[in-house]
């Protein structure tokens, strides 16, 4: 008896699946991890030391322990407490965190780019604090961003692979499970990496090209 | 809420175990980060070369590095080689892995650090009567260093952190070995707290000394 058979067309929904949900988890991962190092970055920016030394604290266990630890740990934190969580969001609020602590970098030398002396004109021109950031900081600040920006996001769509580690069915797990069945290992991993890269690969292009026009 | 109870001891018995997986993730990340400076070194002069074939090949590795998750390059030398029968042992796979992806970043980090010395101290250090590999080895080099020790730490780092995906093909890494701990023991959690807090402390510990290096060789002069 033939345990394994070929890959074939019936099989294309299967890996659109995995590419939809790589996609999706990752655009929210991106929005999410944004939103959230936009407040945090301005919060280490123009917060007092107490401030940034709890926000560093934080950020920096984000960032020193393993993603796919974060996630195994997350996961079976909420299932042991009693409300397991389903793959899909129990991956998302962990890839967004993990997101956002890069992005608090990102945002926070953003803002620090912004002179002193041009918010203090702002301030003195009559403005109020809250104008200042929305009408200098923010504009001014956020123009230099966007490289290391597009930088953080391409590394989260690549990361967003290891959620397929508690059980969420992206791209690279769906791979996987074809590759136990048909056994063409090969092919369907070079598909998948094609994928990766031509995503991947021309925005960090289009992040090169922002990054010269700046510099220039 | 269920209440979940902690059972620490388990932990500390096998405690001996999890540090020589901590040993192997160290000796993976610290092999693989040698091997890729070496790549690297050679992969940033066959781009900067004039020769259109060399400079394409290394581009295709630097991209391909860049521009792929790590868990499908670790896939690819696990899986991929297997169906042409070059089977390697999950530890070869994921410093296969490591080593490719470190020698696609740090070509760029070379290439940039490099590209970053106006070449006119190269001509001002000739036109002092140095030779060509003193002009390199006193003005050039040292600088270059000087810029590419942060990113090449924080390489470094990254290295550790992503060799803990050794737990998908059964390497005994610090996080394969916590995996195969807790599956026998069922105190998950207490496992993978501990396993977070020992790559904490093995990130923290190397940023340190990379610190202290630091200090001793620029003698605080890093830009």
């Amino acid at each position: 008896m033939n345990l394994f058979t070929p890959i074939s067309w019936n099989d294309a929904g299967f890996i659109l699946t995995g590419v939809l949900n790589t996609v999706y988890i990752s655009v929210i991962a991106i929005l999410v991890g944004t939103i959230l190092g936009l407040v945090l970055g301005f919060a280490r920016a123009e917060g007092n030391k107490a401030v940034n030394m709890c926000l560093g604290g934080v950020l920096d266990i984000l960032k020193s322990v393993p993603l796919i630890i974060q996630l195994i740990l997350f996961s079976t934190f909420i299932g042991a407490m009693g409300y397991p969580l389903d793959p899909f969001v129990a991956g998302s609020i962990i890839l967004s965190l993990y997101t956002m602590a890069f992005m608090v970098e990102v945002f926070r030398s953003g803002f620090d780019n912004v002179p002193h002396a041009t918010k203090k004109a702002a301030r003195s021109l009559g403005m109020s604090y809250w104008q200042t950031v929305r009408h200098i900081s923010i504009p001014i600040g956020m123009r230099s961003v966007l490289p290391s920006w597009i930088g953080v996001g391409l590394s989260v769509i690549k990361d967003s692979a290891l959620v397929s580690v508690i059980g969420y069915m992206e791209l690279l797990r769906t791979a996987e499970q074809l590759i136990s069945r048909s056994q063409q290992a090969v092919m369907i991993l070079v598909g998948v990496g094609l994928f990766y890269f031509l995503i991947s690969y021309p925005l960090s292009l289009y992040g090169k090209y922002i990054e010269r026009k700046m510099t220039r | 809420m269920d209440s979940y109870n902690f059972h620490w001891n388990v932990v500390w018995d096998a405690f001996p175990q999890l540090l020589g997986g901590a040993f192997t993730t160290l000796h993976v990340s610290v092999l693989s980060m040698l091997v890729g400076i070496v790549a690297a070194v050679f992969l940033a002069l066959g781009k900067m070369s004039n020769s259109k074939i060399l400079s394409f090949l290394s581009s295709i590795w630097i991209e391909l590095s860049r521009n792929t998750p790590a868990l499908f390059l670790i896939y690819m030398a696990y899986f991929g080689l297997g169906a042409y029968g070059i089977h390697l042992s999950p530890y070869l796979s994921v410093f296969a892995a490591l080593v490719f992806v470190n020698g696609g970043y740090l070509a760029e980090t070379f290439r940039g650090g490099f590209q970053s010395i106006p070449p006119t101290q190269y001509n001002a250090a000739r036109s002092l009567g140095m030779n060509s590999v003193q002009a390199y080895r006193h003005i050039i080099l040292p600088q270059m260093f000087r810029r590419i020790y942060h990113p090449m730490t924080n390489q470094f780092i990254w290295s550790i952190l992503m060799s803990s995906l050794g737990i998908l093909v059964g390497m005994n890494d610090l996080s394969g070995e916590t995996q195969r701990l807790q599956s026998s023991s069922f105190r998950t959690l207490e496992f993978f707290i501990v396993a977070a807090a020992m790559y904490y402390v093995i990130a923290k510990l190397v940023l340190f000394a990379a610190h202290l290096v630091s200090k001793r060789v620029f003698k605080g002069e890093l830009s």
